[in-house]
């Protein structure tokens, strides 16, 4: 007996696909109808996950080779929540470029559906499985804007890296499963004991293939150019979304089935993690276009996340949910700002092009402002609480160069936070921007910046709410 | 009873802030506005001189104490004041106001974003003062860095991004080392409630590197010699309402974190480090004196002065007498007032003459009689003649250094003697001599507005000069009981 209501949301997403297919090849010009119908049923999507999953127990599926747990439940609804905001605000930038077309969103809804089974996956097969749904589907969008030399080079250069680490994934889940016999995640924890250094090799390919996933350094060299090739409500998709299923799919692979072998993989996150503060913090000062600013900044919040998983703790997998969350707020609100800097239907992505901002835009540049001091992380604002609950749980464990590493790199970011507000405030006014911009993008930029602002009112609620995460 | 009239006072000015938001600015409600902050920042002064009324002098509890949950079995809202903090809350408050007054003549553009800024920062420093919890603590001392990095960077001289940018990273810098320790507090003793702290004490093993990672937040908040650097920039571009925030309140957080934190909560720390404190301390006094004798620049030399007197201050705390202790306090009072006041002394001539520089001024005595009046009152406060409050407070801390340690005073005691001469040799610069420089004839004397602001500094700067006892009352108990449980806490170890 299979309680198939479980993964109803799955189900759904993956007919609601199909139909959108048929619907977009046999009607012309529907475009926006598939957009709308797409909205709708992630909508939907996030409410019966909510609705069947929420509150269940921890639950396995198809011989354990599936997951439902409260982890998986929360994650999938951020991811299906982040999605839509992704597709609503970036409807006017993809009209712009005419490439208003009915494969975006389906695209979209496809790579939802492989992160999907990615974050509920127990098992190295499904977990693959899910891992290149979602990726097939990115490498298109990076592409979407093909008339461009830069979205097409974009595109070749993430399938081609994608496609190297997705072999040493492989590779990885291969030598576990020569040594252990399982692909399931519970019956390999069961088979550890005599293997343990054959064991070693397959997780360091599979955290290679993850954290290039993730783009942790050393394996982001892809994201900068990517993020700046890739149109931007793709790129504003890229820095978001699949970070929530990548994370997760850490959390899970890391502490069901290798937390006996925690002190051969604790180094390797801790290295991951400081070296992407590190880097990302510096490489970040020299950039002038803001994709690529924000490419390596998200480089750098990846680091901070990573911290969190590294300290063998439910506090710190809780600590690093929490501060993916409070990141997609502020990324959310990031690129809404990104998609507002737009001129007789062009769209500038110059740091430069912010120069005097608040004199034309008092309104726009406060938000922006609330928004880099928060990555900053500079207390009251949202970001700082993030950084203090990951540093938090890195200090309980007493790994104190993680920590004083982790915020001396914050003080380095701050600098480039700095330099885009110091272009905003403190240099001469150029033309307007528009200002008839969606109602939807006024909406997820005034909700981020409030929920970023007044975040210090009520911080416990997202520690309640996140608290249910138990793994260990 | 339990009207919390702390969070009040942290509150209000954030208020009035939301409410200038929500206005439209424009050149016709630029009164209106500036009324608005006024209205809250006075509103607040008096709230603040009832607190002062209601305080009980003869305890050193803790007292209008305020206990919230905030974030769920981790951090309580949590403030407080006793006799040390309450002085501190009492300056900003009254500082804020004279602040807001003084803006008319400096700031031409962008006056609604300026008081918005200004009145945050009234928030956040109150907060600072009166936070009973390090995390607490930590979030106003660090959500400061914000309104002042906008006050300096937008309406600043002609270097103010540099100086902005030097202001915000220093003090991050410094910063982020005690949030580290504060969390590493938390787990050591399982909470970050200063009063349990107090209580309970930290194991003498670990407050070595607790104290010096607090120390590394102060030293640059204070500023202390040789991390004192961003000082002079951010006081040069500031605007003249932004270096009196700065000089008057902001420099002062970290005296008091010395005397809350460094001394109540790492006493045995705080013994081994004495020395280190009294070298930085006197190397303060004396080469930052010297470099104020040297400078060209007005606001440049009473920033330098500025460290020299925070010298003292840190001088006095770690003293560890009752008399150090109290006249640190009353060192930092004054010098809120009297650096405020001379700074915006500065400001005024700059206003007038849009120049900084010593050299343009000389022989203004015939010119501009009141201004020259004023002026005099606050550089012999500087330099600590009797009877205003700039004596009080360097006589008592050389008194508690020469209980302590005789040598270091004897040194000090002659950065007293640099510090008359840089101040009156500015004096003699500025306001006597001949009149050379011709433009200096169209300066107007102070209008009303300037007179009356520097009255309202010159008032307590010769009130608590001869009468300091109202200040002393206040602190005097906490600060013993302060100086009885350190001398326990050292003694057992």
């Amino acid at each position: 007996m299979i309680n198939l209501e479980l993964v109803f949301p799955e189900i759904f997403l993956s007919l609601s696909i199909m139909f959108l297919l048929i619907l977009g090849v046999f009607k012309k010009n529907s475009s926006v109808l598939i957009h709308n119908l797409s909205l709708i049923v992630l909508l939907v999507t996030a409410v019966i996950t909510i609705n069947e999953t929420l509150g269940i127990e921890e639950t396995f599926l198809f011989n354990g080779s599936i997951v439902i747990d409260y982890l998986s439940s929360f994650m999938k609804i951020m991811t299906l929540i982040a999605a839509f905001l992704v597709l609503v605000i970036s409807s006017n930038y993809l009209k712009a470029f005419k490439i208003f077309k009915i494969e975006y969103p389906i695209l979209i809804l496809s790579s939802v559906l492989g992160m999907m089974v990615m974050i509920s996956s127990n098992d190295l097969i499904v977990f693959y499985m899910g891992l290149e749904l979602q990726s097939l589907a990115l490498y298109v969008l990076a592409t979407f804007n093909r008339d461009q030399l830069k979205s097409s080079e974009a595109g070749l250069k993430y399938f081609v890296l994608s496609a190297l680490s997705s072999g040493l994934l492989l590779y990885g889940c291969s030598l576990i499963y020569g040594f252990t016999g399982a692909t399931n995640f519970i019956l390999i924890a069961d088979q550890l004991g005599s293997n343990e250094y054959a064991l070693t090799f397959g997780i360091v390919f599979i955290l290679v293939g993850l954290a290039f996933k993730i783009s942790a350094v050393p394996f982001h060299m892809w994201a900068p150019d990517v993020y700046e090739g890739s149109p931007t409500s793709v790129t504003l998709f890229f820095t978001m979304v699949p970070k929530i299923a990548a994370l997760s799919v850490f959390i899970r692979f890391l502490y069901v089935p290798f937390l006996n072998l925690i002190e051969q993989w604790q180094m390797i996150l801790v290295f991951l993690s400081i070296a992407s503060m590190l880097f990302g913090a510096i490489a970040a000062i020299g950039q002038t276009n803001l994709k690529r600013l924000i490419a390596y900044s998200s480089i750098s919040h990846v680091g901070y996340a990573l911290a969190g998983l590294a300290t063998s703790s439910n506090d710190g997998i809780q600590s690093s949910v929490i501060y993916i969350t409070i990141y997609i707020i502020m990324n959310l609100g990031l690129f809404s700002c990104l998609l507002m800097m737009r001129r007789n239907n062009e769209y500038y992505e110059d740091i430069n092009d912010l120069s005097g901002l608040s004199k034309n835009h008092p309104l726009l540049s406060i938000s922006l402002l609330v928004i880099l001091f928060s990555l900053a992380g500079i207390p009251p604002l949202a970001g700082f609480f993030a950084k203090f609950y990951i540093f938090k749980s890195v200090l309980e464990q007493s790994m104190y160069f993680l920590a004083i590493v982790g915020l001396l790199s914050t003080v380095v970011a701050a600098f480039y936070y700095l330099r885009i507000i110091k272009i905003m405030y403190f240099d001469k006014e150029k033309e307007k921007f528009d200002t008839d911009h969606s109602m939807w993008l006024k909406f997820s930029l005034t909700a981020s910046t409030l929920l970023i602002l007044i975040y210090f009112i009520f911080p416990s609620q997202l520690i309640e709410v996140v608290s249910r995460i138990n793994i260990i | 009873m339990n009207f919390p009239i702390l969070s009040s006072l942290i509150l209000l000015p954030s208020i009035g802030a939301l409410f200038l938001f929500f206005s439209r600015s424009n050149k016709e409600n630029n009164i209106t506005v500036k009324y608005v902050a006024l209205f809250t920042s006075l509103v607040n002064f008096f709230l603040s001189i009832y607190l002062w009324i209601l305080f009980d002098q003869s305890t050193s509890d803790f007292q209008f104490v305020e206990d919230r949950i905030w974030i769920e079995g981790l951090i309580n809202y949590k403030v407080g004041i006793d006799g040390i903090s309450i002085l501190f809350i009492i300056l900003t408050t009254f500082i804020t106001p004279l602040c807001i007054i003084s803006v008319n003549n400096s700031i031409k553009n962008r006056l609604n974003e300026f008081l918005i800024a200004i009145l945050v920062m009234e928030s956040f420093m109150i907060g600072v003062f009166c936070s009973l919890d390090l995390v607490v603590f930590y979030l106003f001392f660090e959500a400061g860095l914000i309104p002042m990095f906008l006050i300096i960077g937008i309406w600043g001289g002609t270097r103010r991004v540099y100086s902005a940018f030097k202001f915000f990273l220093f003090t991050l810098l410094g910063s982020v080392l005690m949030l580290v320790a504060i969390i590493s507090i938390y787990w050591i003793s399982g909470t970050t409630d200063v009063i349990e702290l107090y209580q309970q004490g930290i194991d003498s093993k670990y407050q070595n590197l607790l104290w010096l990672a607090f120390f590394s937040s102060f030293a640059v908040k204070t500023p202390m010699w040789p991390v004192h650097t961003w000082l002079p920039d951010a006081h040069v571009e500031a605007p003249t309402a932004g270096s009196v925030l700065l000089a008057a309140i902001l420099l002062k957080m970290a005296g008091y974190g010395f005397i809350r934190f460094s001394l109540g909560l790492f006493p045995v720390a705080s013994e081994i480090f004495t020395p280190l404190i009294y070298t930085l301390s006197v190397i303060a006094i004396i080469f930052t004196s010297f470099i104020a004798l040297m400078q060209e620049d007005m606001k440049k030399l009473i920033a330098y002065s500025s460290v020299a007197h925070m010298g003292f201050v840190t001088l006095g705390i770690f003293t560890i007498q009752q008399q150090g202790l109290e006249g640190s306090i009353l060192q930092m009072i004054s010098h809120g007032l009297v650096a405020a006041a001379l700074f915006l002394c500065v400001g005024v001539v700059y206003d007038r003459m849009h120049s900084r520089l010593i050299d343009t001024y000389g022989g203004i005595v015939s010119i501009i009689p009141k201004y020259s009046v004023f002026f005099m009152i606050f550089t012999l406060a500087a330099l600590g003649l009797p009877g205003t409050s700039g004596f009080v407070g360097e006589f008592l801390i050389l008194m508690g250094a020469f209980k302590d340690n005789f040598l270091v005073a004897v040194i000090a005691s002659l950065g007293v003697i640099i510090g008359a001469a840089y101040m009156l040799w500015l004096y003699k610069r500025v306001v006597f001599g001949k009149l050379i420089n011709s433009d200096l004839k169209q300066m107007v004397d102070l209008n009303r507005s300037e007179l009356f602001i520097l009255s309202c500094l010159a008032v307590p700067i010769l009130l608590f000069g001869f009468y300091p006892d109202p200040l002393i009352n206040t602190i005097e108990v906490s600060i013993s009981d302060l100086i009885d449980t350190y001398n326990i806490n050292t003694m057992n170890n």
